[in-house]
């Protein structure tokens, strides 16, 4: 408790101090940096300390007319905790050399809101009270939007954090709809009363389930819910990206799995989450594959992920609604396992891409290419991060797949009919996703990392710093260590699906203890082969006979302009895997008239959510809304008396529903 | 002790069978399409002659290239190596747990991720188009891959290939499921060994090669462990075709090892055959092919479960 309170107070003390430095950048910088770090480990403890089973409340009496104030730490806040902890310490690091090294502007207020901005997501995740959840939550997207824009002159990035901070406030309607009526039900505002509060009717647990989907989907970039995603990602300083990508979208994960457990658990939870799952997954992916935008491609790819996890908590939620305890522990451990193995995937990802931008000044695809000569660290590091995240063995991600498939299998066998053939053919659809993000990620390494520079800027690159380097290092140890040794992840995993699922589930994931040490000793050979394989290829081509140009069946001058272009190696898929309605489109500007003005030819990615849905959904509200304008453009003594309107009528309401009580 | 000693002879005899034994299956498969061709054909040996001249020469590496470029070949026999070890003769694997039939497909497709990264690393525009083709058509051939393990797994009742491949004592009901399995397995086949009708390994126009295309830059031995990746490859996909084909009741090593290798001639007869009477399909059909694979093994599935 001391140590979590210590944290709080020290991210954003040493916000407050680098903010006050503001103008001598390397000094504030290092105020800000050191404080995340600090305040993640001071906090590290008693998370691990929770994981364990050292479980805590505590309770002040505030001010605010609501409830008190309740924080504490449970095994599936802590679940939550420590991976956010790992990444926002490394990001805070990454943060300090990558914007000192592109210095603009005084950074302290970046260095506070980034304090602020981890200190708010430990506190959605410690609180244990709906006005303590709600401030935390709100400012959380506060000061992410604040990080998002922090290269506010764009105006593309000014864009994308109006779409972020727009998407965030309708997600916190949501929320406030969720708990108000969760308040009106329990009677009290408080998490213990939730858990112990009368059973509401199925259609009022319907609802509470469908608003807190809504609210958290909004931050886990549940599709539809996802439009922010891909902007915010490619607008973002890339720490801010990996730590949204790693941590926040995670943030909105744990506020559905804390929601459900308020509410009794209903047979469509499972199935619900599964298909929500599997859409999400294939849109992420149908869309990763044909961005030309290196962080944008990410970001997709996080929507995929995010569906993998949501599938393998559906299994999770279908086994226990089948009685089937091992169904539910393989789906718990596919989620468990998944969502840790993505913080370090991802993050080190993101923090790969921002030091492709840092070293060849563009995340375009089309811009870049042999950067592997250039950039050996970040290439061989991006590679890594590629691999794994394409779930391919030996890395963490083929693990996470792995027990998905599995799982999914599992829920066949203790099933027949209609749900075993829906889960059978859901794991070839699984299959298909998967060889879809191999196709994606060997394009952006194959394009990006390999080849001849398609541009000035990539032939000019550099290396990144060891300020870059070194956290990057950090978090592909992590995936290295989650590769090679993946029962690590065994007893925090048993320790959450153990408080949401109950204890024979998490017997049952012990239970799967030497399946993962299995693949651990697979994962460990399959490197060894590799070495002594490479090794010996490598001794017998040491002394190659000759170093030409790439022979290109006889081309005399081959360029860097006849190699394939990403979009290229996307469009074979994107016109015979992906629906059309998905792939992108191409737009024409064709020459018109005797003096043709110059004419375009591109194709522009399609999220057809984000193009038909949304913007005739809110262009219509826009107009509507228009015609209340004259309430707004009056003098300041008119809103004074809207204010006494007000204040008269709750009065007479409160009064009213007084006398109607007697 | 002395039943350990065995099982690590066979398991020795295992790999090593499986290790030598694939450039023959190409000798087998030039064989026949030279006698329907009324040709002598190369020898069966020819596959091991190319292996040895290709280990001798010396290397040429394009100054576009980097370390990814060496490691394409490398990872290729690596992955195709380890789910070598996968595949049961007898009721058993040297490598076996539940859920390898997962790693066995994924193995591969480590191996083909390498592979194309390889070969858009020469930034040859030739290898780039086989590079997107092969990551393309191998997304569709992974389903009916997939479907084909799970309609397996169900009957075996167990993600194991050991279980799969070897009980062998299926229901009745189980007979057309397998059929339309084995159906889409040899056209999965197919495809992922880049053989008519998705692909000719003999042409000698860039334009419409998908494997052979992405490894033209590679020479010497490098070209050399990425032929005889593929030829492991092959070997192993048809030892699996094979094994759901010929099962052989448990107990009787021997007459499972003559059932594998009458079989994997079998097939590359059957291979040869394919390629004879067959022309290249155009590449715009290539996807309906392979989803017509996914399907007929997704119904395999519903017929299983009806």
């Amino acid at each position: 408790m001391t140590f979590l309170v210590a944290s709080l107070a020290v991210l954003a003390g040493s916000g407050l101090i680098a903010a006050v430095l503001s103008r001598w950048s390397r000094l504030s910088t290092a105020a800000g940096a050191a404080g995340a770090v600090v305040g993640c480990a001071l906090a590290l403890r008693p998370a691990l300390a929770a994981l364990l089973g050292e479980e805590f409340v505590s309770r002040w009496r505030w001010t605010p007319p609501y409830g008190e104030l309740a924080i504490g730490l449970d095994r599936l806040s802590a679940f939550f905790l420590v991976p956010v902890l790992v990444l926002a310490a490394v990001a805070a690091l990454y943060g300090r050399s990558y914007l000192l090294a592109g210095k603009r502007r005084p950074l302290g207020p970046h260095a506070l809101f980034f304090n602020l901005l981890v200190a708010s997501m430990v506190l959605v995740l410690v609180a244990r009270e709906s006005m303590v959840l709600l401030v935390g939550w709100e400012a959380m997207s506060l000061t992410s939007f604040l990080l998002v824009t922090f290269e506010h002159e764009r105006a593309e990035v000014r864009r994308a954090g109006w779409i972020y901070l727009v998407a965030g406030q309708m997600g916190a309607i949501a929320l406030i709809a969720f708990l108000v009526l969760l308040i009106g039900h329990a009677g009290a505002t408080d998490f213990a009363a939730f858990q112990h509060m009368a059973r509401p009717d199925p259609w009022l647990a319907a609802v509470l389930a469908a608003l807190a989907l809504m609210a958290c989907g909004v931050k886990a970039g549940l599709v539809p819910l996802h439009l922010w995603l891909p902007e915010a990602h490619a607008a973002a300083p890339s720490h801010i990206s990996a730590l949204m990508s790693g941590a926040l979208i995670k943030i909105g994960l744990y506020g559905l799995l804390r929601a459900l457990t308020f509410l009794p658990p209903a047979p469509w939870w499972g199935p619900a989450l599964i298909v929500l799952g599997f859409i999400g997954a294939a849109f992420g992916i149908s869309q990763a594959l044909a961005q030309r935008d290196l962080k944008r491609a990410l970001a997709y790819s996080s929507i995929e992920n995010v569906g993998l996890i949501l599938v393998g908590l559906g299994i999770a939620y279908w086994g226990i609604a089948l009685r089937a305890p091992a169904v539910a522990a393989l789906g718990a451990l596919a989620a468990g396992f998944h969502l840790w193995s993505h913080v370090f995937m991802k993050g080190l990802l993101f923090l790969c891409a921002g030091s492709v931008l840092h070293g060849a000044g563009t995340r375009n695809l089309e811009a870049l290419g042999g950067l592997a000569r250039r950039m050996p660290w970040t290439a061989a590091m991006l590679l890594f991060g590629a691999v794994a995240i394409a779930g391919l063995p030996p890395l963490n991600g083929f693990v996470g797949e792995w027990l998905v498939l599995r799982g999914l299998f599992a829920a066949a066998m203790a099933r027949g009919g209609a749900p075993a053939i829906a889960a059978m053919l859901g794991i070839g659809a699984l299959a298909l996703i998967a060889a879809l993000a191999a196709l994606c990620f060997v394009r952006l390494v194959g394009i990006a990392l390999l080849g001849n520079a398609r541009s000035e800027d990539a032939e000019r690159a550099h290396e990144s710093p060891a300020g870059l380097l070194g956290p990057m290092l950090v978090l592909a140890a992590g995936c290295a260590a989650l590769s090679l040794r993946p029962a690590i992840a065994l007893a925090p995993v048993a320790s959450f699906a153990g408080q949401l699922f109950g204890a024979q589930v998490a017997a049952q994931v012990h239970a799967l203890s030497p399946a993962l040490t299995t693949l651990g000793s697979i994962s460990t050979a399959v490197v060894a082969m590799l070495i002594v394989l490479g090794a010996a290829l490598a001794a017998r081509v040491s002394r190659p006979a000759a170093a030409p140009p790439t022979w290109d069946c006889g081309y005399a001058a081959p360029s860097a302009r006849m190699q394939y272009t990403a979009s290229s190696f996307a469009q074979l898929a994107t016109s015979t895997i992906v629906p059309p309605a998905l792939a992108p489109r191409p737009v024409v500007e064709k020459p018109r008239g005797l003096f043709p003005a110059p004419a375009a030819f591109r194709s522009e990615g399609a999220d057809l959510v984000a193009a038909r849905w949304y913007e005739a959904f809110f262009a219509r509200w826009a107009d509507r809304f228009a015609r209340l304008r004259w309430l707004q453009e009056v003098a300041l003594q008119a809103y004074l008396f809207y204010v006494l309107l007000m204040v008269v009528a709750a009065l007479a309401w409160s009064s009213l529903r007084g006398w109607a009580g007697k | 002790m002395g039943r350990q000693v065995t099982g690590a002879l066979s398991d020795v005899a295992h790999v090593a069978a499986f290790l030598l034994l694939p450039p023959l299956l190409l000798g087998v498969i030039n064989r026949t399409k030279a006698a329907f061709a009324g040709r002598v054909g190369p020898p069966y040996l020819q596959g091991y002659y190319d292996l040895v001249k290709l280990w001798r020469k010396g290397s040429v590496f394009s100054t576009s290239t980097s370390w990814v470029f060496k490691a394409g070949p490398v990872v290729g026999v690596a992955t195709a190596a380890l789910a070598a070890a996968l595949v049961p003769v007898a009721g058993h694997a040297p490598l076996s747990f539940e859920g390898d039939a997962i790693l066995f497909a994924s193995l591969f497709a480590l191996g083909r991720f390498f592979t194309i990264a390889a070969a858009l690393d020469t930034g040859s525009a030739f290898e780039g188009m086989g590079a997107a083709r092969e990551a393309t058509f191998s997304s569709l051939a992974e389903p009916a891959l997939f479907f084909g393990l799970v309609v397996l797994g169900r009957l075996a009742r167990s993600l194991s290939l050991e279980a799969m491949l070897t009980s062998g004592n299926w229901p009745p009901r189980a007979t057309a499921s397998l059929v339309l399995v084995i159906a889409a397995l040899f056209i999965v086949l197919l495809a992922e060994n880049s053989r008519i009708p998705f692909d000719d390994p003999n042409t000698h126009l860039e334009l419409t090669m998908i494997h052979e295309v992405m490894v033209l830059d590679h020479g010497g031995p490098a070209l050399g462990a990425a032929l005889y990746g593929a030829s492991l490859k092959l070997f192993v996909l048809a030892a699996v075709v094979v094994g759901i084909a010929l099962p052989v009741p448990h107990g009787s090593p021997w007459l499972s090892w003559v059932a594998l290798l009458a079989g994997l001639l079998a097939v590359a007869v059957a291979i040869g055959v394919v390629e004879s009477v067959m022309a290249r399909l155009r590449l715009v059909h290539v996807p309906s092919l392979l989803v017509a694979a996914c399907l007929l093994s997704a119904f395999g599935i519903v017929l299983l479960a009806r």
